[in-house]
């Protein structure tokens, strides 16, 4: 894992000092409400329903057990024992005061960690593959990559006040497990044809109100060209983004309208100039950074677990990656249980997870953007152990990938912006489904809630998409189907009129049996989606 | 001077060079190019910093408004033009506050001229606010990647 | 009625103007009428309330107040889905309240 040097925790440190005085000067009067909001918003601090919620930069979903422990410290210390794990694989604390907040990010601070463009136009918080450095199906690890661009994104002085907020995403394999092209930067290492690895660079993703995927612009950037070729997507971006409708100042608006090949066009010529300027960091930056992201020290040992006990079978099957080295699988601990709130944790929790991530995992966690926890590395003959661990502490739910495992954003229970509530609705359905049994028959099944139009839950990528709005007053629930972000990355299309709390419950049990009615070999749902269209799905819901 | 744009001298708060102030209006970016013996121009959010370069030589001030601190494109503006080799003044004018001296400072400007005059303290410490800085910009600092590496 | 609500400066805790001052509690709000917008402008300016904004409601028979938009409702109550971090966690009737 990577590892502060007096540099970078100067910066950090000067940045909790410098929002010290922010909030000084705001709670003085001398800034005023409009003045500060930006200011706040890019330590992450928003103002929601009940409370100011921080939002904790996790960069590219990579901590250790000592941060992970401090986080539980702060929920309980600063908060009400809780926080929620994000689709940005960040961390938000609801009830939060203004005046505690810079001794928050002091805290942060001391184990290497902030709240840093969490929000605001700005460059955000860089996401990548959570089974990074551990999948059996990557081409090298691309986090060293994503590090070098949170040290360039981070205070970076010409694009901090950008038309709207800025998500870049770093992955290094063909499978994508982190919604790479509905970024407003995907990149993708990759090598080229005489095997020198390079970046593949994709523009103008992203979901909200227009949702799109993401064009290649770049088959290949050299690696000493990285960090120019993105200030150049950057700059073209800052100078001819929309400013004059906030819901069309997102990149992929820009990419949409001037066409892909104008703005390739305008990134090229851009990136010429840029080349000129020596703005690249020295090549021996990269490999300064790599070190800390080098394999552990693995072992060899059993590669099969015991199967006697069924319901460990079961969890073995569902909740584990197949990892690099074949002693070892990535373990994902599920924050989906039955019945519960999708990404939330207590404190208690955390601390939980931070103590077998030492002892099982060579002290390194990772958040997947689906709000769950991953262990990267552990020993295949340690499963058993740390599954009767989890189990015994309610984490141990064998559910990843299945229905059961929705994302579902904080919605109206917690979110300023939002039309409806989501957690009640992940809620009953998780209840639902377990109890008629029907989740383990469904498979691959991926639910994705959002209570509005800005899609933090990731409707627009849902096998089964459900988007919260408001119906003179009331909440209203919108089903769509066939969206996709992984590799096969599509979007969702709307069923037809939306429906109330309970006729959206029973659409989603509808459109299942459709699927288990018309599935063919091992088809997932989205497969047999695809296959015959959404007419049998609407005759279903509607006929 | 109602109708004429630019800030005069006296309404520059912090200036980081020694040469004379140009004591006249600046122009627009259209009429900069128009007139052949324009000094001062002003950019604003919309306006293409490139359009100048050609006329570089014979200005002694760029103003880049800022209607609106949230509207970021004066940075790039900025930049552009220090990394075209414009040596004269560059001047932040407009909603110009504290927090965003010490970004405005990397990109290039050299004089700031804020709508509301700001608290000299606060100002000191923000444009001191970063000891190193990772990006490299036309400020010539040295940054953080460079100096790990021996510059 | 026309009730002002917003949140504290310091702790963001939901607030309600009851005609001296604020209150967490909505059952406290009183109708600012037509001086709403003038009291709103007045105590956002001496910090005593941040983002504030004026909102329908109704008072009920029993006295209570219930705002009129859920939005508000649940800001009032507290998330439906922790009713034990709700201002009323005792009672298994408050949520209805917010349907």
């Amino acid at each position: 894992m990577y590892k502060y040097d007096s540099y970078d925790q100067a910066m950090v440190d000067a940045r909790v000092e410098e929002f010290r005085d922010q909030a000084r000067r705001r709670l003085e009067g001398s800034l005023s409400e409009d003045e500060f909001k930006p200011l706040r918003l890019m330590n992450g601090l928003y103002l929601q329903l009940h409370a100011y919620m921080l939002r904790v930069a996790i960069p590219y979903g990579t901590l250790n057990s000592e941060q992970m422990s401090v986080l539980g410290d702060i929920a309980d210390k600063y908060d009400r024992g809780y926080g929620h794990f994000t689709t940005r694989q960040n961390l938000q604390y609801n009830w939060i005061k203004l005046e505690d907040t810079a001794d928050i990010l002091a805290d942060l601070a001391k184990v290497e960690m902030h709240a840093i463009q969490t929000s605001g136009n700005c460059i955000r918080n860089i996401s990548s593959d959570h089974f990074a450095g551990a999948s059996h199906d990557e081409l090298v690890d691309p986090r060293p990559y994503a590090e070098l661009m949170r040290q360039w994104s981070s205070f970076h002085p010409e694009f901090t006040y950008l038309p709207r907020k800025f998500k870049i995403c770093v992955i290094a394999s063909e499978k994508d497990r982190a919604a790479m092209r509905l970024h407003d930067i995907g990149v993708q290492i990759v090598k080229n044809e005489t095997g020198e690895i390079g970046a593949r660079f994709y523009a103008g993703g992203g979901m909200g109100r227009t949702p799109m995927i993401a064009p290649m612009i770049r088959e290949f950037v050299p690696l000493d060209q990285l960090i120019t070729y993105a200030e150049a997507c950057l700059r073209v971006y800052n100078r001819y983004g929309r400013r004059d409708n906030k819901y069309k100042a997102r990149i992929k608006i820009l990419v949409h309208e001037l066409g892909r090949d104008e703005y390739v066009r305008q990134v090229e010529e851009e990136f010429a100039h840029m080349l000129e300027q020596g703005v690249e960091p020295p090549l021996e930056e990269i490999a300064r950074i790599k070190p800390f992201f080098a394999d552990p020290a693995f072992e060899d040992g059993p590669k099969q677990v015991d199967r006697s006990d069924p319901d460990f079978a079961l969890w073995v099957d569902r909740n584990t990656n197949r990892h690099k080295h074949d002693s070892y699988v990535s373990a994902v601990i599920s924050l989906k249980p039955v019945g519960g709130i999708p990404g939330d944790a207590t404190g208690d929790q955390m601390r939980l997870m931070a103590k077998l991530a030492k002892q099982y995992s060579f002290d390194e966690l990772r958040i997947m953007h689906t709000q769950n926890v991953v262990l990267p590395h552990v020993k295949i003959g340690d499963l058993h152990a740390l599954w009767t661990e989890l189990e015994a502490a309610g984490l141990g739910s064998p559910n990843l990938d299945t229905i059961e495992d929705m994302i579902a954003c904080p919605g109206l229970d917690y979110c300023a912006l939002a039309n409806a509530r989501s957690i009640p609705l992940a809620q009953r359905i998780s209840e639902r489904f377990d109890a008629s049994g029907k989740t383990e028959k469904l498979g691959e099944l991926k639910l994705k809630i959002s209570g509005c139009i800005n899609a933090c839950g990731h409707h627009h990528a849902g096998h089964i998409g459900i988007l919260g709005v408001d119906k003179k007053g009331l909440e209203n629930y919108q089903l769509s189907l066939g969206g996709s972000e992984a590799e096969d990355t599509s979007l969702a299309k709307i069923t037809g009129p939306g429906f109330t709390e309970d006729g959206v419950i029973e659409a989603v049990d509808k459109v299942t049996d459709v699927y288990l009615d018309q599935r063919e070999g091992e088809e997932r749902f989205l497969d047999t989606y695809r296959r015959i269209g959404m007419a049998p799905f609407k005759e279903a819901l509607y006929g | 001077m109602d109708n004429a744009l630019g800030k005069s001298p006296d309404e520059v708060q912090f200036r980081f060079r020694n040469d004379e102030m140009v004591d006249h209006a600046a122009v627009t970016v259209d009429s900069c190019c128009d007139q052949t013996n324009a000094t001062a121009v002003r950019i604003e959010p919309g306006d293409d910093a490139r359009v100048l370069l050609p006329f570089l030589d014979r200005l002694a001030l760029i103003e880049v408004n800022f209607p609106a601190f949230g509207d970021g494109r004066g940075y790039s503006s900025a930049r552009i033009l220090r990394e075209a080799g414009f040596t004269g003044e560059l001047r932040a004018v407009g909603d110009v506050g504290i927090d965003q001296l010490s970004h405005m400072r990397r990109c290039g400007f050299d004089a700031f001229a804020p709508d509301k005059p700001l608290n000299e303290e606060d100002a000191k410490r923000a444009f001191a606010t970063w000891e190193n800085v990772y990006q490299a910009t036309i400020d010539g600092r040295q940054t953080i990647p460079q100096i790990r590496h021996g510059g | 009625m026309r009730v002002l609500t917003g949140n504290d400066l310091k702790t963001g805790d939901v607030i309600w103007w009851t005609g001296e001052g604020w209150s967490r509690h909505v059952d406290a709000a009183a109708d600012a009428g037509e001086t709403a917008e003038q009291v709103l402008a007045a105590e956002e300016a001496a910090l005593r309330v941040n983002v504030p904004y004026v909102i329908d409601a109704a008072r009920e028979a029993d006295g209570s107040v219930r705002p009129a938009h859920i939005k508000d409702r649940i800001r009032a109550l507290g998330p439906t889905v922790r009713p034990d971090l709700t201002l009323k966690p005792k009672d298994p009737e408050a949520l209805d309240w917010i349907i």
